[in-house]
C-alpha cells in the first residue's frame, strides 16, 4: 500500500480507520520528497516537523513564520508575520504545510520558468513544462508529493498546470475565497484555490477554504458546501454548452480530438450538448493583458527597496515587462485608450458569458491549446507564452467558476478539460467534472516516476 | 494692477477623528504616541494585506459633503494614487479621483465685495500618509499616521481677494468642529491648505497656469503667501514674462514664496479603480440619517443670534464655537423670564468678561446682569427707612399681622416696593419688617 497515492478523502477515511497513523503519513510524504524533489524541483522549502495531512502551498499565498518568497528573489528572505486566511482555515482542520511550491514569479508566467529558483519539472516528462504559474502546486500532486495543494490563478494559473499536469485544479468564483494573505498579481483576478487528486477533494478543500472573511472586503459571500449525494447526482438533462470560438486556429489537433472525445462521453453520460458563441473572446487577451499589467504596476510597487530590502533590479525579466506595460497603460492621456477600454471589453465578456449561460447550464472546451511543451521554449517569445492563456483568461474577467478535469493524453502528456460555470455555481461545475472522473476513472494514470 | 483679477481655488484636506484609521482597525490617534505602534500589515503595506472601509469615516465625509450643500455621487470609488515616496508603503495611495463621494456643492463667504457663493468641486475621502522626520543626517519613518482617514475639499476657482480666504478657511474649521469630525488644529496637521493661484485681466477668461501655494500650515501664512503670490504674478505679466505652472511654498522669516517643484516635474499619479475595494453604495436611508443628525451650523446659529438682537460681529463671536453657542443660548432661555434684560445685554456680558464657561452658570450671569439692570437697593439703612414709613402710613395691615394674618406682610412688602419704585430687595424688605414688627 502506498498511501501517497490515496487522495484527500481517501487518506481522510485511512488516518480515521488507523489503517496509518500521522506520523507514517508524513514520513511516506517526506521520503517520498526527499527523492524525488531534487529533480523536479517543487518544494522551495520543505516543512519537516509539521504533523497533520500534508498540503503544498503555493509561494505567493503567506504562511506565518515559514518564508515566503513568491518564486521572487526580491522576497528571497521574507517571513510573513501573519497566515493567509485560505491557510488559517485548512490548518484549523489539521491540514499541515508540507511545502511551498514553487512558481513564476509572483505569480506572472504560464510555464513556471519565471521562478527565481528555477522551474519546476513536469512529472510526466521531465524536459518539459510544468504549466504555470502554480507549477509547483500541480506537480506536487500530480507526484504525489503532497495530497493536495492550493494555487492561486489570475488567468488559468490553477487550471492550466493543472491540466498540463494530469490533476484537477478549481478556479473557485472571485470573491469566494478570502484573498487576504496571497501576494497580490492582479487583484481584481487573483483567485486561491484548490489543486487535487480528485473532483470530490476539490469540492471538499473548497468547502474549507470559503466563506466570507471581514479580512477582504470583496469576499462577503458565504461559504461553499455541498452534499456529496448533490455531488454525485449524474448530468441526465444538463445543458453542456460547446464554444464555437474555443475550438478554432491555434487549438493543437490532437488536443482538440481529446477534448471532443471528452464531450461525446459527457452526451454518452445525459448531457445536452448545445452550441454557444463568445463572440467577444478575441478581445479578451488583450483586455487581460491591459488590466493584469495595470493592476501589476500598481500592486509591485510597495517593493521599491526601501523595507523589503532587495533592490528593484532584482525583478525578474516579466515581471519589469508588466510593471512598465502598466505604468504606461495607465499613464495621463492613455487611460481612455487603454484601461477604460480594456474595462469596457471585460464588462462585454461578462455580457458574453451571461447570455451563454442561458442556453448552458455548463460551458466546455480545452483548458490548453496545446499539452505541455519543451522547457525553454517559449521564453523568448511572450506573446506566443500569453496564447497559452487564451482559453483560461476569460473565466478570470468574468469572475466565473472554473474546473479543469484530466480527459486524456495526446503523445504521453496529459490534456485537461474545462468546465465552466456561472458565478457561484461551483457546484454544477464540480457536479459535471464529478460524473465525467467517475466514468473515464481507467484514463486517470500516474506519471511514471521510477528514478 | 487694478485691471488685474486673481482666480484662486483652494484644496483642504482634514484628518478625521475617527477611532480607528481608514483602512484597518488600527487606532488613529497617533499624535505624540510612540513611532510605530499603531501599525498592521494593512497600513504597512504588507505583502497580501488588503483593505476594508471603516464606514464611520465615510459618514464623516457625508456630513461635511452634505454641510456644504454637496450631492452625494449615484457611484463612488475608491481609486489608487500611485507614486513613490518613503513615506507611502504601499507605493499607492487609497483616495478618489474620478468618482469622489460628494460633488457640486456650495458655500457663502464674505470678503471685500461682501457675501459670496464659493462653489465646491468636491469632498472626497482617502487616507493619509505616514510621516517623516529628518535629522542628523537620517531620515525616519513613523507609520502610526498612515491610514489615518483624510477628507480632501476641493473649490473652484471661485476666490478673487484674501478675505475670503481666510473666511472660507475659518467656516470650514469651524463647521468641522461643529460637526465632531475632525479637531481641525492647523498646527498639528489636522487639518491643511493648499491654495491655487493665477491672475487673469479682469473679464478674460480662465488663465492657463496655476501656482500651487503648499505646505503652508497656518491661516495667517497662507495668506501672506497669496497675497505675496498676487504681487508677484502681476509684477511677472505686467513685465512681459511668462509664468511657470508651479507648486511654491511660503518662507515666513524672508516673507516670500520659493520655487517647490516646476511642472516639468509634476507627477503622473496613473490613478485607476481600487481593485481591492468593492464599490460605495450609498443607500437613501443612509443620507436621510446623516441630514436628520446634522447640528445647527455656525452661520445659521450666528443669523439666528442676530435675530434675537445680537449684533453682527457679536453674533459671529458667539457662534464660533459650539460650546459656547450653546452656553449662550442656554443663558438666553434663562434671561427671558426678565424683561428688563434682552440678547444684546447677555453677549456684552459674555464677550466683555470673557467668561469661562465652565466656571459660570447661565443662571448667575442672568442674576447679576437683571441686579445691575434693575438696580436693586439692598443697602439695608435705606431699606429701614422706607420700611419704618410703610408701617406708619399702614396702620390696617400691622393690625392685622399682628392679630396673626400672615397675608398682611405682602401688603407691607408690597408698600416698600411702591416706595422705591420697585428696586427694594423683597427678601432682605421682608426681614427688616418682620424685626420692626
Amino acid at each position: 500500500m502506498d498511501i501517497t497515492k490515496f487522495t484527500l478523502i481517501e487518506t481522510i477515511r485511512g488516518l480515521k480507520e488507523k489503517q496509518f497513523s500521522q506520523e507514517e503519513l508524513k514520513n511516506a510524504y517526506l521520503s517520498r520528497i526527499n527523492t524525488l524533489n531534487p529533480k523536479l524541483n517543487i518544494f522551495l522549502v520543505i516543512k519537516k516537523n509539521n504533523t497533520g495531512i500534508p498540503a503544498g502551498i503555493k509561494d505567493v499565498i503567506l504562511t506565518k513564520g515559514i518564508k515566503t518568497t513568491a518564486g521572487s528573489k526580491i522576497l528571497s528572505n521574507y517571513i510573513p508575520p501573519y497566515n493567509a486566511t485560505a491557510v488559517e482555515k485548512l490548518l484549523n482542520q489539521g491540514i499541515s504545510i508540507i511545502g511551498k511550491t514553487n512558481c513564476d514569479e509572483f505569480a506572472m508566467g504560464g510555464s513556471g520558468e519565471n521562478s527565481a529558483y528555477q522551474p519546476t519539472k513536469n512529472p510526466w516528462d521531465l524536459t518539459k513544462v510544468t504549466g504555470g504559474s502554480s507549477s509547483g502546486s500541480a506537480a506536487c500532486v500530480a507526484a504525489d508529493l503532497a495530497v493536495f495543494a492550493l494555487g492561486s490563478d489570475t488567468g488559468g494559473s490553477i487550471r492550466q498546470p493543472s491540466s498540463l499536469c494530469g490533476v484537477i485544479g478549481l478556479k473557485p468564483t472571485y470573491g469566494r475565497v478570502s484573498r487576504y494573505g496571497l501576494i497580490a498579481m492582479a487583484s481584481s483576478l487573483d483567485q486561491i484555490g484548490p489543486i487535487t487528486k480528485s473532483v470530490e477533494d476539490a469540492a471538499l478543500v473548497l468547502e474549507w477554504i470559503s466563506g466570507p472573511d471581514l479580512y477582504d472586503s470583496n469576499c462577503p459571500n458565504e461559504k461553499f458546501t455541498m452534499q456529496p449525494s448533490r455531488l454525485k447526482a449524474g448530468i441526465k438533462g444538463l445543458k453542456i454548452g460547446i464554444p464555437k470560438e474555443y475550438f478554432g486556429k491555434g487549438l493543437d489537433s490532437k488536443v482538440k480530438e481529446v477534448v471532443e472525445r471528452a464531450i461525446k462521453k459527457l452526451e454518452e453520460l445525459g448531457g445536452k450538448i448545445v452550441e454557444v458563441s463568445l463572440p467577444n473572446s478575441k478581445y479578451a487577451l488583450a483586455a487581460y493583458y491591459i488590466i493584469v499589467s495595470s493592476e501589476v504596476s500598481s500592486n509591485m510597487a510597495r517593493f521599491d527597496g526601501i523595507r523589503f530590502g532587495s533592490n528593484r533590479g532584482n525583478f525578474g525579466a516579466e515581471v519589469k515587462r508588466r510593471i512598465m506595460l502598466g505604468t504606461f497603460a495607465l499613464s495621463a492621456g492613455f487611460w481612455d485608450e487603454y484601461y477604460s477600454k480594456a474595462a469596457k471589453v471585460r464588462t462585454l465578456i461578462k455580457q458574453d458569458f451571461e447570455k451563454a449561460f442561458e442556453k448552458a447550464d455548463v460551458i466546455v472546451g480545452p483548458v490548453s491549446p496545446t499539452t505541455a511543451w519543451d522547457l525553454g521554449d517559449k521564453v523568448g517569445d511572450p506573446l506566443k507564452m500569453y496564447l497559452a492563456d487564451i482559453y483560461t483568461i476569460s473565466a478570470n474577467l468574468a469572475g466565473i467558476p472554473g474546473l479543469s478535469v484530466p480527459c486524456g493524453f495526446s503523445e504521453g502528456l496529459p490534456v485537461g478539460l474545462q468546465i465552466l460555470g456561472k458565478e457561484w455555481n461551483e457546484g454544477i461545475v464540480l457536479k459535471v467534472g464529478y460524473a465525467y472522473e467517475q466514468a473515464t476513472k481507467r484514463q486517470l494514470k500516474k506519471p511514471d516516476l521510477k528514478f | 494692477m487694478n485691471n488685474y483679477e486673481p482666480v484662486i481655488g483652494l484644496e483642504v484636506h482634514v484628518e478625521l477623528n475617527t477611532n480607528s484609521k481608514m483602512f484597518c482597525k488600527c487606532s488613529a490617534d497617533y499624535f505624540g504616541k510612540e513611532p510605530n505602534t499603531h501599525t498592521c500589515s494593512v497600513c504597512l503595506g504588507l505583502p497580501g494585506a488588503l483593505p476594508y472601509i471603516n464606514n464611520k469615516a465615510i459618514d464623516y465625509c457625508l456630513k461635511i459633503g452634505l454641510v456644504l450643500n454637496c450631492q452625494i455621487a449615484q457611484k463612488s470609488l475608491f481609486e489608487r494614487k500611485n507614486y513613490f515616496y518613503p513615506d507611502l508603503p504601499k507605493g499607492y495611495q487609497i483616495s478618489q479621483y474620478r468618482w469622489p463621494l460628494c460633488i457640486n456643492g456650495w458655500i457663502e463667504v464674505e470678503g471685500k465685495e461682501g457675501i459670496k457663493r464659493i462653489r465646491i468641486n468636491r469632498v472626497h475621502q482617502e487616507e493619509d500618509t505616514g510621516k517623516m522626520t529628518h535629522s542628523n543626517n537620517e531620515t525616519l519613518v513613523d507609520f502610526n499616521r498612515s491610514g489615518v482617514p483624510l477628507v480632501e475639499i476641493v473649490t473652484e476657482p471661485d476666490f478673487t481677494d484674501v478675505a475670503e480666504i481666510r473666511d472660507y478657511a475659518k467656516k470650514l474649521q469651524q463647521c468641522f468642529r461643529y460637526l465632531g469630525v475632525s479637531n481641525a488644529d492647523m498646527e498639528r496637521g489636522d487639518m491643511r491648505l493648499e491654495a491655487n493661484v493665477s491672475i487673469r485681466v479682469k473679464g478674460e477668461k480662465l488663465p492657463n497656469y496655476r501656482v500651487e501655494l503648499k505646505n503652508i500650515n497656518s491661516f495667517r501664512f497662507m495668506v501672506s503667501a497669496v497675497e505675496y503670490e498676487i504681487k508677484r504674478q502681476i509684477k511677472e505679466i505686467e513685465a512681459g514674462r511668462i509664468i511657470n505652472q508651479e507648486t511654491r511654498g511660503w518662507n515666513e522669516d524672508k516673507k516670500c514664496s520659493y520655487l517647490q517643484r516646476s511642472k516639468e516635474k509634476a507627477h503622473d499619479y496613473r490613478y485607476f479603480p481600487e481593485p481591492d475595494l468593492p464599490e460605495l453604495i450609498i443607500d437613501r436611508n443612509r443620507i436621510e440619517g446623516i441630514k436628520k443628525s446634522l447640528p445647527e451650523l455656525p452661520w445659521e446659529k450666528g443669523r439666528r443670534f442676530e435675530q434675537a438682537g445680537v449684533k453682527k460681529a457679536d453674533a459671529r463671536i458667539l457662534s464660533e464655537d459650539k460650546g459656547l453657542a450653546e452656553f449662550f443660548e442656554n443663558t438666553l432661555k434663562h434671561g427671558q423670564k426678565y424683561q428688563v434684560i434682552n440678547a444684546q445685554d447677555i453677549a456684552n456680558y459674555i464677550i466683555n468678561k470673557k467668561v469661562d464657561i465652565n466656571l459660570i452658570l447661565p443662571t448667575q450671569i442672568i442674576e447679576e446682569i437683571r441686579d445691575k439692570k434693575v438696580g436693586v437697593i439692598t443697602d439695608l439703612g435705606n431699606l429701614q427707612k422706607m420700611a419704618k414709613k410703610a408701617l406708619i402710613e399702614n396702620p390696617e395691615s400691622v393690625n392685622d399681622y399682628k392679630k396673626g394674618k400672615v397675608a398682611a406682610m405682602q401688603v407691607l412688602i408690597g408698600a416698600v416696593m411702591r416706595l422705591s419704585g420697585g428696586k427694594a430687595d423683597a427678601e432682605k424688605t421682608k426681614e427688616i419688617l418682620k424685626k420692626l414688627l
